[in-house]
């Protein structure tokens, strides 16, 4: 099978060029300025051609919250983003905290062959921050990463031991920052809004005293750890700080804390929980740069689907979390469109950065010999966001029914089509 | 002028003559309930259910009074001891509730927002009696009413909120209608009791009791949920409370003349509210209470009309 892209404008993260491309069975097999035979030819004028995006954090709901999404859906919903790659979070039911479950996770995925998914397993057994899962099974069953995402790892020592552990095995941890002890069932952002709005309040802080305590272990073991949505001015400072010192931590952003603020919550709209919640102009503000910079090295969606009933209720019973797959594109090229990243960056903290931390030779860039793993993307494509497009089985995102730009027209898996934008005028 | 909406959610939102439009309302009302009889027929024929998710029975008593006092058939749901229990939506029981025709709903509730989120899905009028920490709106104008019935007018007068700032509903839809009505708002209380941003309200921010006090022609006490005090933001005690946050008869010396003071009750005698003053002539608690009849059968026969 041979499919040839032509006139495509290729954007690697290290520079954007005209050319055409001939894929081979599952390979990049040459870009070249000829014109080619193939058994498809995809016209790619004005599109951009970039590598499949690798997502590293989402949550597909499966097992146990199947009605939510599954990897089925959630497969679907990738690709329909752009995305090829993608790291489900283990806070499943039963926890991904085991071989058997990881193994599942990666044959369901197989089996419905859009995507290549690589599970994260969980840091603490049944995700109670007590001891550590068999990480080395999981690993050799296909987990990648561990993290209790969902709950921050509480104890100190768990953390060290984790931390210690996955580097033996050239592995990482991913921290959902948060100090518990100061929770108070907040369900937003404190600060002015909140202070309005009668609801109780999360505090940056809250954030930023795990972060700190998470760079002093990784400086501790030498492990890599990586925190996950970073959301806050202070943490990335301290990130900052830490890279600087030469620890062993990456860390990755949303979409919605680089477009949304606190001020989205002023009409209670349960879509823009979230967790960690969105903050204020200044933390969005230095997301934005640090996403520019080359501090934050990737963004990630963490797409966590959630059905209508568990957001239609009162705010304080809303459950955290929205969907980002399919709103990952434009949420980002708008970040382009402002100014503040370039294409080539797009690429960077979309695919080159998240397949270099996971030591994916083969992916991260359009390149001879590479999977052939690619997102044509139409920049200037509008349309709204709405169930005939969704392919999650939830809705929750505040930009549901909106009007976007920007969009994934054709996704290439493996050299395989495997989404095509709908043409809504038909 | 006045008021047209489905709703009374709270006076954020609400303009000035809006608020005084329920001022002037609740004058007739207050005659009324001043008569042997006190009896009208705004909202005869018509069903008025309060739903209490969060006990209050004097909210809830004032709500009743002024619905019957009206002609309405008033029924109480308090929701904490059936549906929700069952697991039943909070939705799901409004919507099971409208079925039976109800026209109003005076609706309390634990969580911020959740009124609001009522009003947007049913058909029925729905007045806000306290969600969350978020408002209290009835309070508000039961406070407003109070006030001008005794300083005449509300521009420039200097109001001083004590206590819970944070964990109060009283508080905010005080300040919001205070700030609307020209009202110098000041605000005092414990530190863990203030927002970290309490600069969202835009009011002075006293240093201690003397200065909250200092000048103030009314002083609202807010109540210390001292049944809420359990693990989350701590006093040490309520003699140290009483101590740096409790007003006395010495401290009101300190305010304008005639000072009123307010508490939106049930007073816990000697923590925020000495007895020398809760028993003293410029206490308003038994007057914000009659007034509250007055100003809630305002809001209810507003409603009513607006329902056509
Ligand atoms: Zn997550």
């Amino acid at each position: 099978m041979r499919l040839f892209i032509k006139n495509a404008t290729i954007v690697n993260s290290d520079g954007t060029k005209k050319a055409n491309i001939l894929i081979e069975d599952d390979k990049i097999a040459k870009i070249t300025d000829e014109n080619l035979d193939a058994d498809k030819v995809i016209d790619a004028t004005g599109k951009l051609v970039m590598p499949g995006l690798i997502d590293m954090h989402v949550h597909f709901r499966d097992p146990g919250y199947e009605y939510k999404d599954d990897i089925n859906s959630g497969s679907e919903a990738a690709v329909a983003g752009g995305v090829t790659t993608v790291l489900p979070m283990a806070n499943t039911n039963p926890v991904n905290d085991n071989a058997v479950i990881t193994r599942d996770m990666i044959a369901k995925a197989k089996a419905r062959g859009l995507v290549d998914l690589l599970p994260i397993g969980a840091i603490s057994k049944q995700l109670k921050g007590e001891g550590i899962t068999e990480m080395g099974d999981m690993l050799n069953a296909g987990a990648v990463a561990f993290s209790d995402d969902g709950l921050p790892v509480s104890s100190s020592d768990v953390m060290r031991a984790a931390l210690e552990y996955t580097k033996h095995f050239g592995s990482y941890v991913i921290s959902h920052c948060e100090d518990c002890s100061m929770c108070r069932s907040g369900v937003m952002h404190e600060g002015k809004v909140s202070a309005i709005l009668g609801l109780k309040g999360m505090p940056r802080e809250k954030e930023e005293i795990m972060v700190s305590r998470d760079m002093l272990l990784a400086k501790l073991t030498g492990g890599h750890i990586h925190i996950a949505h970073v959301s806050s001015q202070w943490s990335l400072k301290m990130i900052e700080m830490a890279k600087k010192e030469g620890i062993n931590v990456t860390c990755e952003a949303t979409p919605h804390h680089f477009t949304f603020t606190d001020e989205n919550l002023m009409n209670y709209d349960t879509n823009f929980k979230m967790s960690p919640p969105l903050r204020e102009i200044t933390d969005k503000e230095a997301v934005r740069e640090g996403l520019k910079s080359g501090l934050i090295d990737v963004i990630a969606t963490d797409h966590a689907p959630h059905n209508v009933d568990d957001k239609f209720t009162e705010f304080d019973h809303a459950a955290f979390g929205i969907l980002g797959l399919q709103t990952l594109v434009p949420l980002t090229l708008k970040l382009v469109e402002d100014g503040v990243i370039t294409l080539e960056d797009m690429v960077r903290l979309t695919s080159k950065r998240p397949a270099e931390i996971l030591n994916l030779k083969n992916k991260g860039a359009i390149e001879e010999g590479y999977l052939a793993d690619i997102t044509i993307i139409d920049p200037d494509i509008e349309y709204v966001y709405d169930e005939n497009l969704n392919k999650s089985k939830s809705t929750n995102s505040p930009l549901f029914g909106k009007m976007l730009k920007g969009a994934a027209v054709v996704t290439i898996k493996n050299g395989k089509i495997v989404w095509d934008f709908p043409n809504l005028m038909a | 002028m006045s008021y047209k909406r489905k709703d009374l959610l709270g006076t954020r939102d609400l303009s000035s003559d809006e608020l005084m439009f329920f001022l002037d309302y609740a004058k007739e009302f207050k005659n009324l309930n001043n008569q042997s009889i006190k009896k009208a027929d705004n909202l005869r024929g018509k069903t008025v259910i309060n739903v209490f998710y969060e006990n209050s029975t004097r909210t809830r008593t004032s709500f009743e009074t002024a619905a019957k006092r009206l002609g309405a058939d008033a029924i109480n749901f308090t929701a904490s001891q059936s549906s929700t229990k069952k697991g039943e939506t909070l939705i799901d029981t409004i919507h099971n509730m409208e079925a039976m025709k109800t026209d109003i709903f005076v609706v309390r509730h634990n969580c911020s927002g959740s009124v609001r989120f009522i009003a947007q899905n049913s058909n029925a009028c729905v007045v806000n009696a306290g969600d969350g920490l978020n408002e209290h709106p009835t309070q508000a104008l039961l406070d407003l009413f109070t006030i001008r019935e005794h300083k005449g007018s509300f521009k420039g007068l200097n109001v001083s909120i004590i206590g819970d700032i944070e964990h109060s509903r009283v508080a905010r839809s005080d300040i919001w209608a205070m700030k609307t009505l020209g009202i110098n708002v000041t605000l005092f209380g414990p530190p863990m009791m203030m927002p970290n941003r309490v600069d969202a309200f835009g009011c002075r921010v006293a240093k201690n009791m003397e200065e909250a006090v200092e000048g103030a022609d009314v002083i609202i006490m807010l109540r210390v949920q001292l049944e809420r005090q359990g693990s989350s933001t701590p006093f040490p005690s309520t003699r140290e409370y009483s101590k740096f946050f409790g007003l006395t008869k010495e401290r009101v010396k300190l305010a304008n003349k005639n000072p009123l003071v307010f508490h939106p009750g049930p007073i816990n005698r000697g923590v925020e509210l000495n007895s020398d003053v809760a028993d003293s002539e410029c206490s308003m608690v038994l007057n914000q209470v009659e007034n509250g009849v007055a100003v809630r059968m305002a809001v209810l026969s507003t409603l009513i009309k607006n329902r056509g």
